[in-house]
């Protein structure tokens, strides 16, 4: 499994680029705010188009804008662990974790695995910040992704909460064997998660 | 209340209830376009739905007379093709009053849909959702106690209707001397303030209870606690 990312946007006054390409474990992107962090993982997810450039995962062309090839993001089978959680509220945990998940997914496995059994039957609004992220990131596994996509997973948590939350990262990145693409602007974050660094200026 | 004064409720009750349940799709469905698509002449459709907000219902109900007519388009078309007539019936009433209604549902729930976080729906997709699910696992739900609110609302302001109602199908009693035309009709009648007055309580009534209910489920939108 391996990706391989050649991209570039014009969005405002900003030119936003990006070359690299990665394999296992965890690549983070680093950067200052208003890089164009998240414009990337919304380019590679699909829901923003590039205006050039390619993006292919396992050997699949997800995006090439030569080849007028731009697949739709709900076939790119990216596990997309968005900033704000985005959990939908008038679903269960429960309902929420399995709402991509194909025929016979481990909603046991992963859920142990996260530290979110307990939680399967609350509502969304009823969970705190950490406890959010670790459903989304068990979403986001669920879908039977073939790479996941992080975007700021531990910012505006306090430290027992950052710490739950890194440590489910790790055992993603370790036990689950997928590729990860984490986008952080914390250094330290950065080099205990990340199997190879790559800053965006 | 008497038997014919009861006749009147159930009547203002059959009729305003097939006008919301006839404009409740048409009516989301426009929301809809407005509230996501974007096409050329949209601000004309958009002025054309809120026409019968603005025009004098009595103008309303003019245009429907010509269109139902058996010589207009659309009656000429229902008499050669069904054999039947809306003139002086009460679906001629509820068409009146689903077409005076629907300018408020469509605006209500254009709110609602628009109070749909997108963000959410994109998530979806990138769960691999079609646009299908999506509509029908997100969208939908989230904006549902909208639409509920604008269906009521709709409800209230067809049981309400009147210059459009009188002008287009008259007021025959049984058929459409609903609550609005009964209470009118008892004016005109020395010794039918008695019969004024209990319609009419009837009519607050029945508009209260409706407001109050469009205004809970809008609440309940508000508040983000949706169970369905």
């Amino acid at each position: 499994m391996s990706f391989e990312i050649d991209i570039a946007r014009r969005i405002g006054e900003r030119d936003i680029t990006l070359s690299l390409s990665g394999g296992e474990g965890a690549t983070v992107l680093v950067g200052r705010s208003g890089a164009g962090k998240t414009s990337v993982l919304n380019m590679i997810a699909g829901l923003l188009t590039p205006d050039r450039g390619r993006i292919v995962v396992a050997g699949e062309t997800l995006f090439d804008a030569a080849a007028g090839i731009d697949v739709a993001p709900r076939r790119r089978r990216v596990g997309y662990v968005f900033q704000e959680a985005r959990l939908f509220s008038h679903r269960r945990v429960r309902a929420n974790l399995l709402y991509g998940a194909p025929e016979g997914a481990d909603l046991d496995a992963t859920a142990a695995m996260l530290g979110i059994a307990p939680l399967l039957d609350r509502w969304p609004r009823t969970l705190s910040g950490g406890e959010a992220r670790r459903v989304a990131i068990g979403r986001a596994l669920l879908s039977d992704p073939r790479f996941l996509l992080l975007d700021e997973p531990l910012s505006s948590l306090d430290r027992p909460r950052r710490e739950d939350v890194m440590r489910a990262i790790e055992r993603v990145r370790d036990e689950a064997g997928l590729p990860i693409l984490m986008v952080t602007h914390d250094p330290e974050e950065a080099a205990r998660i990340g199997t190879r660094i790559v800053e965006m200026r | 209340m008497s038997a014919e004064e009861w006749g009147i409720v159930l009547l203002s009750l059959k009729v305003g209830g097939a006008a919301m349940a006839a404009t409740l799709p048409l009516a989301f469905a426009l929301a809809w376009l407005l509230a996501r698509r974007r096409f050329p002449g949209k601000l004309l459709v958009d002025a054309v739905i809120h026409l019968p907000l603005v025009v004098p219902p009595v103008v309303t109900g003019w245009v429907l007379l010509l269109l139902f007519a058996p010589a207009g388009p659309i009656g000429g078309v229902l008499e050669r093709w069904f054999g039947v007539s809306v003139l002086f019936r009460w679906s001629g009433a509820a068409i009146a009053a689903g077409v005076m209604a629907l300018p408020l549902m469509v605006r209500a729930m254009r709110l609602s849909i628009e109070a749909v976080d997108r963000r959410l729906e994109q998530a979806a997709e990138t769960l691999g959702a079609s646009p299908w699910r999506v509509f029908a696992t997100v969208t939908l739900p989230l904006a549902f106690p909208g639409v509920l609110a604008a269906a009521v609302l709709g409800f209230a302001r067809s049981i309400g209707e009147f210059g459009a109602t009188i002008t287009f199908v008259s007021n025959v009693p049984g058929e459409t001397r609903t609550l609005p035309l009964a209470i009118y009709s008892a004016l005109q009648v020395p010794g039918g303030e008695g019969a004024v007055w209990r319609l009419a309580a009837i009519s607050v009534g029945l508009s209260l209870a409706a407001l109050v209910a469009s205004e809970w489920l809008a609440r309940r939108m508000g508040r983000g606690t949706h169970v369905l």
